[in-house]
């Protein structure tokens, strides 16, 4: 069994996980707010009206006598993906890649029935994969078609970038490759790869599966330095309107590519998880601190008052918000 | 951030030392032992008063030490065969009557009362309302002569009523008594000569009996003691010896110029005392002692024997709370459900350790067993987790029932644990298993019974048993403590090894020059 020193962590900036739910999840986002990014339903409605870019909605099934004539929907639809509203952490997510005669193809290539369907139905409406066990309603969603340019990169699942936002500000962010070790699941803890993206140009800086450093894909062997995001300021200012959204001050946003539309938000997270800093191989404080400090000093404590009039980030616009970060953060320009 | 702070800590300080001063204050007034199985020493005293009864009614009156000074009586009872007993109270005397229609022969009265000694109360004596007046005294020639010439002669190296008496004891005592000392002491003891020319002097005097203690001693009689009035109190005086107050084993039993024992229809009546010194448990006295103290409305003891139990487990749930802050906040072990393992942990003190956690492992394991055939028949979610209640309530009667057939005993203990707790936490494993995969399942099962057991390990300490439960204040003391816990910033112990590797990877020295 290693250790490393608490007094080492800090200097490195490591964001610990109490600090992180008292000091920004717990300052940051407002409690009412919570239901914005814990209800996909509200997040997919709400970033309609934003004109934020979302796999679009096809139907919500909330009743459980629509389970039983579901087919006739489904049929309609090649590729489909089937969210739990409610659900945490990926779970109950079924992606549908296509249909092999009555069967319907997963994501991982394996063939499940109708059947199977109505029972993952029945399960997320009772509430199974939702937060605390209460009903919910599935979500049936457009299937994302991947860009080719993580060709080679993934094992079946869907790879995907992790960006933190903190006040508006893009501050960290990460690419999950899902991998034959982690099952298609792109959770980091699970073998998932997570490379670590340089902030002012998406490219590889750092790559870890189980929290040791690698080179390359441990399934197709390809090198993962060679990593590039395109579309990068599209996708950061994407992530950096999540903030004007929600007006949550720190959450996690999940963006895919896809072929021909572009960068898509997959899901919003207001408890973002700390592995991104693994994949980093960096600290988050460092960042949090500095944007926190230049919010301050742009809004002066006037004499007499213990705060500044203002949290606000200083730059209105998303646009200018990624350039700032781009700017400060960013390694390769 | 500074002026939330500073309110916040102002609780914490308030929490702590409200609980510690509450339970300060109720160790100091009702004498409620801070640790469990303390000890205190009480002398059992045994008097024995034998007589010769003429065949008629007898009563028999004998006083009862009344609040002594250092010392309290804990408990007193009588053993007479065929008396009837009552204890009298009177003008602040309390005697005991024993009174029988008809009686002859040889007689036997025990009077048997357990003290304590409170080394407090040996100056604090109740005070008369007015000062009492010296009585007048009688002598009859010659020994008035003899007395006042006495007197006349301790008075000229006295200066105050202590001396004076010193003066007094020292002659009538003295190895070579003089002709007046001599005189005086023919026709009376050392103590009535004493008290006599003290109120002669003008001095407010009265003899007094006292019961020297000493452990297993037998037919032992009372000491006389002479009382005089001084400074507004009473202050004792062994006539014999000289001594000035009321030493540590001595038990003032009589005061007052009324004969201690009284036998109407008997004669021949001698007193006699046994004694030994025991020993009883510190937290029996002070319930007994101090159930009329104020503090005693914080106390659960007058509630039932049943509700008492009850609790004493309610007021050790914010310790097993504590340990799961801890465990969570400062260590980072992953369980499943937050306070799960606390309910198990009270599991746990019903049926005791090494049988709770085979039977709640076996419980679960074959709870997962059971939901792993139900996940086939695709149920609702509230009729699948009320399907597991119900089986785990059967698996719970099999399993005690078996233990019990087989000599068990604690088999039957099994039906404490919580199975609604038990259903959720089967439901929630199988997902996790289906979910993450069984290494999951091991880590936070696991997680959760190391809560369990460490928080059952503190919760059956006897002292924290005791302390909770004696002194439910103290709670506030580990609410203070979990308060400050939900300040934590820093890094959780499992943190450091999380984010070991990455630290590995941290030195800026380039790849290549690295060997």
């Amino acid at each position: 069994m290693k250790w490393v020193s608490p007094w080492r962590l800090k200097r490195m900036g490591i964001l610990g996980m109490n600090c992180r739910n008292r000091e920004f999840i717990g300052r940051y986002n407002e409690r009412e707010r919570y239901p914005l990014v814990d209800d996909k339903l509200k997040t997919k409605l709400l970033a309609e009206d934003y004109g934020l870019a979302m796999p679009a909605l096809r139907f919500v099934v909330s009743q459980q006598h629509e389970i039983g004539h579901i087919e006739r929907k489904l049929y309609d639809f090649d590729g489909f993906v089937l969210k739990p509203a409610k659900g945490s952490g990926g779970k109950g997510i079924l992606v549908i890649t296509g249909r092999h005669g009555d069967k319907f193809v997963k994501a991982s290539g394996a063939e499940i029935g109708i059947e199977d369907i109505r029972r993952h139905m029945t399960n997320t409406l009772a509430g199974l994969y939702s937060l605390s066990g209460q009903p919910d309603v599935v979500i049936v969603e457009d299937l994302i078609e991947f860009d080719d340019s993580f060709e080679g990169y993934s094992h079946e699942g869907v790879p995907d970038i992790r960006i933190v936002v903190f006040q508006g500000y893009p501050v960290m962010a990460m690419l999950r490759l899902a991998t034959h070790a982690s099952d298609g699941k792109a959770n980091l803890h699970q073998g998932a790869v997570g490379v670590g993206l340089d902030i002012g140009s998406g490219r590889c800086l750092h790559a870890v599966q189980f929290a040791q450093k690698i080179k390359r894909h441990p399934d197709t062997d390809k090198p993962l330095n060679e990593i590039r995001i395109g579309d990068w300021r599209q996708l950061m200012i994407l992530a950096a309107r999540c903030y004007d959204m929600t007006g949550l001050g720190y959450i996690g946003t999940d963006i895919v590519l896809d072929k021909s539309r572009g960068p898509q938000l997959l899901e919003l997270n207001a408890r973002p998880g700390l592995s991104i800093q693994v994949a980093n191989g960096e600290g988050l404080l460092p960042r949090l601190r500095h944007i926190e400090a230049m919010i301050r000093t742009h809004w002066k404590i006037l004499p007499g008052y213990h705060k500044p009039l203002s949290n606000r980030p200083p730059h209105a616009d998303a646009e200018d918000r990624v350039d700032y970060v781009i700017r400060t953060f960013g390694r390769h320009q | 951030m500074n002026q939330m702070r500073l309110p916040f800590y102002l609780i914490i300080a308030a929490l702590v030392l409200g609980g510690l001063g509450t339970a300060w204050a109720r160790h100091q007034a009702m004498q409620i032992p801070f640790f469990p199985n303390e000890t205190q020493s009480v002398w059992l005293v045994e008097a024995r008063i034998d007589f010769f009864a003429l065949g008629d009614s007898v009563q028999v009156s004998f006083d009862l030490p009344a609040g002594p000074p250092g010392f309290d009586i804990f408990t007193e009872q009588a053993a007479s065969p065929g008396y009837g007993f009552s204890i009298v109270e009177h003008n602040g005397e309390r005697r005991g009557e024993w009174t029988r229609r008809e009686a002859s022969g040889p007689q036997t009265l025990y009077y048997k009362a357990q003290f304590v000694a409170e080394p407090d109360t040996r100056d604090a004596r109740a005070r008369d309302d007015q000062a009492p007046r010296a009585r007048d005294v009688y002598w009859e020639e010659p020994e008035a002569t003899a007395a006042n010439q006495l007197l006349e002669q301790a008075l000229q190296t006295s200066s105050t009523p202590e001396s004076l008496a010193r003066e007094l004891s020292k002659r009538l005592t003295s190895s070579d008594l003089d002709q007046n000392a001599e005189l005086l002491l023919s026709s009376r003891s050392v103590a009535s000569s004493l008290e006599r020319l003290m109120n002669q002097a003008g001095v407010p005097a009265r003899l007094s009996m006292g019961l020297y203690v000493e452990d297993a001693r037998r037919r032992q009689a009372l000491t006389p003691l002479v009382e005089i009035y001084s400074d507004d109190r009473w202050q004792a005086f062994n006539p014999v010896t000289g001594q000035q107050g009321i030493p540590e084993n001595l038990v003032l039993w009589h005061q007052g110029s009324q004969a201690y024992l009284d036998v109407i229809g008997g004669r021949q009546s001698t007193v006699s005392f046994s004694m030994i010194r025991q020993t009883v448990p510190a937290l029996e006295l002070a319930k007994a002692q101090h159930s009329d103290s104020p503090f005693a409305l914080l106390g659960v003891y007058r509630l039932s024997i049943e509700e008492q139990s009850m609790f004493k487990l309610l007021f050790l749930l914010p310790l097993g709370a504590l340990v799961v802050v801890f465990m969570r906040v400062l260590v980072g072990i992953k369980t499943s459900g937050t306070f799960m393992p606390i309910l198990i942990a009270l599991a746990f003190l019903q049926t005791s350790l090494a049988p709770g956690l085979i039977s709640f492992v076996s419980i679960v394991g074959l709870g997962l067993l059971l939901r792993s055939y139900l996940s086939h028949l695709n149920l609702l979610l509230v009729p699948r987790i009320a399907t597991l209640v119900v089986l785990v309530i059967f698996l719970i009667s099999i399993l005690s029932l078996v233990g019990y057939q087989l000599g068990f005993n604690t088999g039957m203990t099994i039906t404490f644990f919580p199975m609604i707790i038990i259903a959720w936490t089967i439901e929630r494993m199988s997902i996790l298993w289906e979910e993450e995969g069984p290494q999951e399942v091991v880590t936070q099962g696991g997680g959760s019974l190391i809560v369990a057991v460490l928080a059952y390990l503190l919760m059956q300490l006897p002292l924290s048993n005791h302390l909770t439960f004696n002194f439910p204040e103290l709670n506030l003391v580990i609410l203070a403590l979990i308060m400050v816990m939900g300040q934590y910033t820093g890094y959780k112990l499992t943190e450091l090894r999380r984010f070991h590797d990455m630290v590995d990877d941290a030195p800026d020295v380039p790849e290549e020059k690295r060997p």
